[in-house]
């Protein structure tokens, strides 16, 4: 036997000394707590001794008979704790609006970097399901997007940080207020000159007005607010034209002409889903005219492609640093008093300057230019003295105060944070709802600097790489458990309302901003409901307000401001000739800058573009990638090689830092530029991000935070799987997407038909259909025109449908599940200079289906209402019917793809089975929506009602381009949207009678601009 | 062989060679099962194979317990070695039916010492090519579903379905087949039971001979039992292919969706089915010195029947390649295209070299009549049909219609598992049947000697 060791005796003299040395009158319990052994502390400060840590750690023969120690000691107390109450009464009387089987809708809001997004919650039972939009909401009319939909699964995300956290160990909320509480009582003698607040965003009105409360109390302390996608540059713009801060907003539907310059305004950012949707209106075309009368037109000057400029009707590859200088020589052609330099313009460039100045002019007042947040402030101020030249100010785009409370220089905010942290200044921070350490500009070295402050507490959804580097960690709520508000795009406040008791201990950043203010303990409800109800005469109506979501009349006014004296179009310092590669720096499309990381369906959901899922890539163009010595083998590789899609790595080198990450082509990306996308690489988030992707952030400086010139790019001669859905982009001369400009429409509205000879129907003693017996016949219309390919159907149908994840592997098997995809086809001769598409396609519920006859057990069959049922229960999954479906939609379950944790198993859709592995699936067109509204309507003895029934899919497209009703009644939606000359079917020569149709899809070029692009359309 | 008709003829090889008497052939016939000792080159060969089966043990077990996600197949390439295996196997389980039944009843009397070993191959290859259609389903414990059975439910298959008739013809021809080759072993089952010393074996024998005793009324009926179930078995050999090439014929993929599809699945079935007979019986008659029985004359035979079904199957490759063209359908045409030069393109050219170019030296009688080249070229055979299986599902189902949702299939190490895992239960069985049943058909063969010495 070895020797044993000594057991820890209590040091009686050393705790006489510390005892002494103690100030005020301090209570011990014992000579152990006195002694403050750390056995002591782990008794005292777990409430709940079943510590998981404890057994994680490898256990000593010493440990163990500790721990048995303890657990003797322990037996005897847990029986004293005082167990939460928990109601499990059924009900006696049934709550009026409660009717089990029938979901209810709650209004509230999704804050999107602070602003606000309408939402309505449906709740199954007291579980929310899944979230749809308000249509009372000025940034959402019902519909939602990608980010606000998914943000349910965040919810029941069982990597969430549960508990409030002390150095690790946990400990409670009410330990956290005390300690916080010691600490500001410290800061009162210095006015708080050591205290420091950092928060995102804040478009709170009670949560700012609560920080300038606890300004008030300390006033020597800071309030910093960090994004890392912020809007620094519109802010500086709008100073240097106007004097001050102002907000932009946008009257899209009133818009002849737009050019953006590097904005993705109809699909990312505050607003974004109403542009979306006034974009659409003034395209959307039936009965061979525009139904606005006249169709706008898009010109997008971007560095990578987005969403929209995919949309465009001209889109200009430009790397993001020369944009300044395009809007310059705009800007001299269009009467605003600047020297623009054009020599290193290319004559097809400047014949772009022509023809949109030209476009711009003849459109005055109703034109419009959109400048993009990533561009430099320069951009944003010529973007508004444009504006003014061009009359549209007060028209096309208004003004009015910044939304946020306090609008901020984040990046100079965290520089000086950084600053006083490096030089001791900070004793306490509080960092709310942010990950400063993983997204602060890298150049600060945030982390090693936030060790300097001796309290650091962190308010947070994950126990991220922030939370690791803070002594207390508080486990936030998530929205749908938390009182809040925020204000949207236009300052309409939305207020924020909890739809489930939190499922952990969750706490907002408002319960932690009342303990700063001094009140701990008063309940976010309070404080949300006092703020408004002193605030507006609208406020009064509380009950009011929460029912619509939205507090009326809350929208700021329009200013009309004069610009400043001598507005100061100072360009940015340009880059010397040659000086190396463009580097882009961009939210992920799915996962922004890295706070939806560990959200499965974002990272599964195809990227608009890319279509690549579960990474992020570098973004490059052919001839770019060519320099960069990524040859024709390579990119056969990545054109062809599917589910081992190897991408060449490549190394990118800036200031002494550098990253690795998989080089991705993009057709259409401007040449000696990259693009690098932020919010992978996590190492603390949860099973899902961490550990995917690189982490663009390293070399993201705060100098250059939107893109940076002059790094270097080199092969590492490693290659990456990556996980796309789509291998193939051309269209393969299938017609799939059919197209014209809008010129040709008005002459030739047949065009959709006429572009492809279908055989004569094959001779039939039956009349097509007649099986089809039932009252309606279900259909759907999707229009090409309007659909911008943003992808919120496809998680629309996620969550409505109980569809599972399958994880990158199973991606690049090729086997993810989405029943409704978007596919992205490149068009056009110039693979510079694509045209990029969107097609989503769902079932086609086809009336003749190939997938019906050969199933051998008749788990496929079709209703006599034209669906192509399928029956889980019956299906022994052969696969035969997925391989004969000519449009590819349906989807088998290779594995249990089902994830069952506890927490997951709450949001799904009760409505909807789940299914099992070996089952296929696919679309059903929402046939539980479809039986609810039948049973609606048997009961109140009437047909079903056109737009009674409303797909997920349709419900949520911010562009409305989907419609759905019953095509045997001719006035309903669907059957005119058929009945128009735009509508076609894809296939339909194979004779499947496909019932989903799309309609054609229009552009509106400018004929002096069109040239090229004809060529190109010849292609098509 | 001296039928009457050959006499204008130059005179034909024998089909049996040396000084054989009735006895002699009853010993040698019955000798291998017989011989209480392994030979050392069998146990070597049949562990070899017992192991290839226990891989199979891993593979469904690795699938059952997982899901058929541990194979290659993706979202647009549904069947992936699955149903390649599938058909594979029951290709080469066309021989055996088509020695047995069709030249029997044509009166082919070369077949006769083939004709044992053909139908085991044939049973032990559709038990391998049973297996897949319940392996490759994503529910296999509901796979009785594809059955038509009574239920409270009135629930039946879909009648529709090839997959439905494939059960029926499967299951059918199995059937068949087996008892085909069973009365076929009866009378010779009663030799092993006269032969074998051994007390037990003896009994086993015994009871599976039914009480044969050789008389002359068992005679008549087993006589005439054969010849109804060899015309019971004829039109299975070209129905159960017709009906396994319906699975792709009758769905609308370019490539599959093929009106030539049944004579060309038919013709490949049994140039593979000979091929794998080749394959086998030739290291067979060596190791068992069974060359007076098993002659030049039959492997040259065999051979023909090779390369003449090979042109069937190369005129098939030809008619679709020609039709892709000649149909001007853009589908079609493409599918061709993709074929030749997309990314599976080394497999069609592979396939067209084994299944077209290489069979053309059995032109050759010098070739025909060297068991090493005749040998290879029935393996390169083997692997032709088996890459033409793999060119039919994969390269038509990876890029059909929508170019979106085109992708590449690659097998994996489970799929490679079951594949020779296959193999390994159709060696084992063939192992063992070599081991414990007469190989050669005795009785047959004595009628043969018995022709021959009346013709002398």
């Amino acid at each position: 036997m070895r020797e044993q060791e000594k057991p820890n005796p209590v040091d009686i003299s050393q705790l006489r000394e510390k005892l002494q040395s103690k100030s005020g009158s301090e209570y011990w319990r014992s000579l152990e707590q006195a002694a403050d052994t750390p056995e002591f502390k782990t008794w005292v400060q777990h409430e709940f001794p079943n510590e998981p840590e404890l057994w994680n750690r490898g256990t000593t023969r010493r440990d163990f008979l500790q721990l048995m120690g303890s657990m003797i000691a322990l037996a005897g107390l847990a029986g004293c704790t005082r167990q939460p109450d928990e109601k499990i009464i059924p009900y006696v009387k049934q709550p009026e609006d409660l009717v089990p089987g029938r979901p209810l809708y709650f209004a509230t809001s999704f804050a999107q970097n602070g602003f606000a997004r309408g939402i309505l919650v449906e709740s199954h039972m007291g579980r929310p399901t899944k979230i749809e939009g308000n249509p009372a909401h000025p940034d959402s009319l019902g519909a939602a997007d990608i980010l606000t939909q998914s943000s349910v699964l965040d919810l029941y995300d069982p990597d969430r940080s549960k508990t409030t956290t002390d150095s690790g160990m946990v400990s409670t909320w009410t330990a956290f207020a005390a300690a916080a509480g010691r600490r500001l009582e410290l800061q009162k003698f210095k006015e708080g000159e050591g205290l420091r607040v950092l928060t995102g965003t804040v478009v709170s009105p009670t949560l700012a007005s609560q920080l300038q409360n606890v300004l008030k109390v300390f006033p020597k302390a800071k309030w910093i607010q960090y994004s890392a996608v912020n809007r620094d540059n519109a802010r500086e713009g709008a100073i240097r034209f106007f004097g001050q801060d102002y907000a932009a907003r946008y009257h899209v539907s009133l818009a002849d002409v737009i050019l953006t310059l590097d904005s993705d305004f109809i699909n990312a950012g505050p607003g974004s889903m109403r542009y979306a949707r006034d974009f659409a209106d003034r395209r959307r075309a039936r009965g061979g005219k525009i139904i606005s009368g006249k169709m706008n037109r898009l010109y997008a000057v971007e560095s990578s492609p987005t969403i929209t400029g995919t949309s465009a009707d001209h889109r200009l590859a430009l790397a993001s640093f020369r944009i300044e200088g395009f809007l310059m020589a705009l800007a001299s052609r269009l009467g605003v008093p600047v020297k623009a330099d054009e020599s290193n313009f290319s004559e097809e460039e400047k014949r772009w300057l022509n023809a949109v100045a030209k476009d711009l002019k003849s459109r005055k007042g109703r034109s419009l230019i959109v400048a993009g947040d990533s561009q430099s402030p320069a951009v944003h101020a010529l973007a508004h003295a444009l504006n003014r030249e061009l009359g549209n100010a007060g028209k096309t785009v208004v003004y009015t105060d910044p939304i946020e409370p306090v609008s901020q220089d984040q990046t100079a905010a965290i520089r000086v944070l950084a600053a006083d942290l490096a030089a001791g200044k900070v004793d306490d921070l509080f960092l709310l709802g942010v990950n400063p350490v993983y997204d602060a500009p890298r150049d600060l070295n945030f982390g090693e600097k936030m060790l300097r402050a001796g309290f650091r507490a962190h308010l947070g959804l994950y126990e991220d790489e922030t939370a690791r580097l803070c002594q207390w960690h508080v486990a936030a709520a998530h929205y749908l458990e938390s009182w809040g508000d925020a204000r949207a795009f236009d300052g309409t406040v939305g207020i924020i309302q909890p739809i489930i008791h939190p499922l952990y201990e969750g706490k907002t950043p408002i319960d932690v901003a009342a303990i700063l203010e001094g009140r701990p303990g008063v309940s976010s409800y309070q404080i949300v409901k006092d703020y408004w109800k002193s605030q507006t005469t609208a406020g009064q109506n509380w009950d009011k307000n929460l029912h619509d979501g939205v507090i009326a009349a809350t929208a700021f006014e329009e200013k009309n401001p004069s610009p400043a004296a001598a507005p100061n179009f100072k360009p940015s310092p340009r880059p010397a000739d040659g000086a190396g590669v463009e580097v882009n720096f961009r939210p992920d499309p799915n996962i922004g800058t890295g706070e939806t990381a560990n959200n499965a369906w974002l990272q599964e959901l195809p990227k608009a573009i890319t279509r690549v899922t579960w990474d992020n890539i570098i973004a490059v163009s052919p001839k770019t990638a060519e320099k960069f010595g990524i040859t024709k083998k390579d990119s056969d590789q990545i054109e062809s090689a599917g589910r081992f899609a190897h991408s060449a790595i490549i190394r990118i080198e800036f200031d002494g830092r550098s990253i690795e990450g998989p080089a991705w082509i993009v057709p259409g990306h401007a040449e000696d530029s990259v693009t690098v996308y932020l919010g992978y690489g996590r190492t603390h988030s949860g099973h899902i991000a961490n550990g995917i992707g690189y982490d663009a952030f390293a070399l993201r400086a705060s100098t250059a935070a939107n893109f940076t010139t002059g790094a270097k790019v080199s092969r590492t001669g490693k290659y990456a799987s990556v996980a796309s859905t789509q291998d193939h982009g051309s269209m393969e001369d299938r017609h799939l997407i059919r197209e014209a400009t809008a010129d040709d429409y008005a002459h030739h509205p047949e065009f959709a038909q006429h572009l492809v000879h279908d055989p004569k129907p094959n001779e039939t003693l039956f009349k097509p259909g007649e099986h089809l017996k039932g009252e309606n016949q279900w259909g759907m219309s999707i229009d090409l025109n309007t659909c911008i390919g943003c992808g919120a159907c496809t998680i629309a149908c996620q969550s409505e449908n109980n569809i599972p994840v399958v994880g990158k592997k199973n991606v690049l098997n090729g086997r993810e599940m989405h029943w409704i995809r978007v596919d992205r086809y490149f068009e056009g001769s110039d693979l510079d200079a694509p045209r990029i598409v969107h097609q989503p396609v769902p079932c086609m519920q086809c009336e003749n289906a190939p997938c019906e006859p050969v199933c051998p057990v008749g788990a496929t069959s079709h209703s006599d209402e034209g669906l192509n049922d399928m029956v889980y229960n019956r299906c022994v999954g052969t696969r035969y019917c997925a391989n004969n479906c000519p449009y590819k939609v349906r989807r088998f379950n290779f594995y249990n793809f089902v994830d069952d944790a506890p927490s997951l198993k709450l949001m799904r859709n009760p409505d909807v089975t789940v299914r099992t592995r070996g089952v296929m699936e696919k679309c059903t067109y929402c046939v539980q929506r479809i039986n609810l509204a039948r049973i609606d309507a048997k009961k109140e003895d009437r047909p079903i009602r056109d737009g009674e029934i409303v797909t997920a899919c349709q419900q949520t497209c911010p562009t409305q381009a989907i419609n759905f009703g019953n095509i045997k009644d001719p006035s309903s939606a669907v059957a005119r949207d058929k009945a128009d000359s735009l509508n076609y079917g894809i296939l339909t020569d194979l004779g499947t009678r496909p019932r989903t149709t799309y309609l054609a899809r229009l552009r509106n070029p400018n004929p002096e601009l069109e040239s090229k692009a004809a060529e190109a359309a010849q292609h098509v | 062989m001296s039928n009457s008709h050959d006499k204008h003829h130059e005179p034909q090889p024998p089909v049996l060679t040396g000084q054989h008497t009735y006895g002699s052939l009853s010993d040698k016939v019955a000798s291998i099962p017989l011989d209480p000792k392994h030979s050392k080159g069998w146990i070597f060969g049949f562990l070899i194979a017992f192991s290839l089966f226990g891989l199979l043990h891993m593979a469904i077990g690795w699938v059952f317990f997982k899901g058929v996600g541990v194979w290659g197949i993706t979202n647009p390439v549904g069947w992936g070695f699955d149903i390649i295996n599938f058909v594979w196997w029951v290709g080469i389980g066309h021989a055996g039916t088509f020695i047995s039944a069709i030249l029997f009843l044509v009166k082919q009397q070369w077949r006769t010492s083939i004709n044992r070993f053909a139908e085991a191959m044939t049973l032990f290859a559709v038990a391998c090519a049973g297996l897949f259609p319940l392996l490759h389903m994503g529910r296999p414990w509901r796979a009785w579903w594809v059955f038509p059975y009574p239920n409270t439910m009135g629930l039946w298959p879909n009648f529709h379905s090839p997959l439905i008739w494939d059960v029926f013809a499967i299951s059918t021809y199995a059937t068949v087949s087996a008892l085909f080759w069973y009365v076929g072993l009866i009378p010779d089952l009663a030799t092993m039971r006269d032969k074998a010393t051994f007390k037990p074996v003896k009994m086993i024998y015994a009871m599976l001979s039914m009480g044969w005793r050789g008389a002359a009324s068992h005679w008549e009926r087993h006589q005439m039992a054969y010849l109804l179930l060899a015309g019971m078995s004829t039109p299975l050999v070209l129905s159960v292919h017709t009906v396994v090439s319906f699975d792709f014929a009758m769905s609308l993929i370019p490539g599959w969706h093929t009106t030539v599809f049944p004579p060309y699945f038919v013709a490949g079935a049994i140039f593979s089915g000979f091929a794998m007979v080749l394959t086998l019986l030739i290291p067979i008659r060596k190791f068992y010195n069974l060359k007076d029985m098993i002659t030049d004359k039959h492997i040259d035979n065999m051979a023909k029947i090779t390369l003449a079904t090979g042109w069937m199957v190369f005129y098939g490759y030809i008619i679709e390649a020609f039709m892709a063209w000649y149909s001007g359908n853009q589908f079609e045409g493409f599918m061709m295209l993709n074929r030749m030069s997309g990314p599976y393109a080394p497999f069609y050219w592979a396939l067209i070299l084994c299944n077209g170019i290489i069979p053309q030296l059995l032109w050759f009688k010098r070739v025909r009549l060297n068991m090493l080249f005749i040998w290879l070229i029935s393996i390169v055979v083997n692997i032709g049909m088996w890459l033409e299986r793999f060119v039919i599902i994969v390269t038509s189902l990876h890029r059909d219609f929508v170019p979106s949702a085109w992708d590449i299939y690659t097998p994996t190490k489970w799929d490679w598992a079951t594949f020779l895992g296959t193999i390994g239960l159709f060696l084992t069985l063939i192992f063992l049947f070599i081991r414990v049943l007469p190989m050669v058909a005795g009785f047959e063969m004595k009628e043969l000697l018995h022709h021959r010495k009346k013709h002398q």
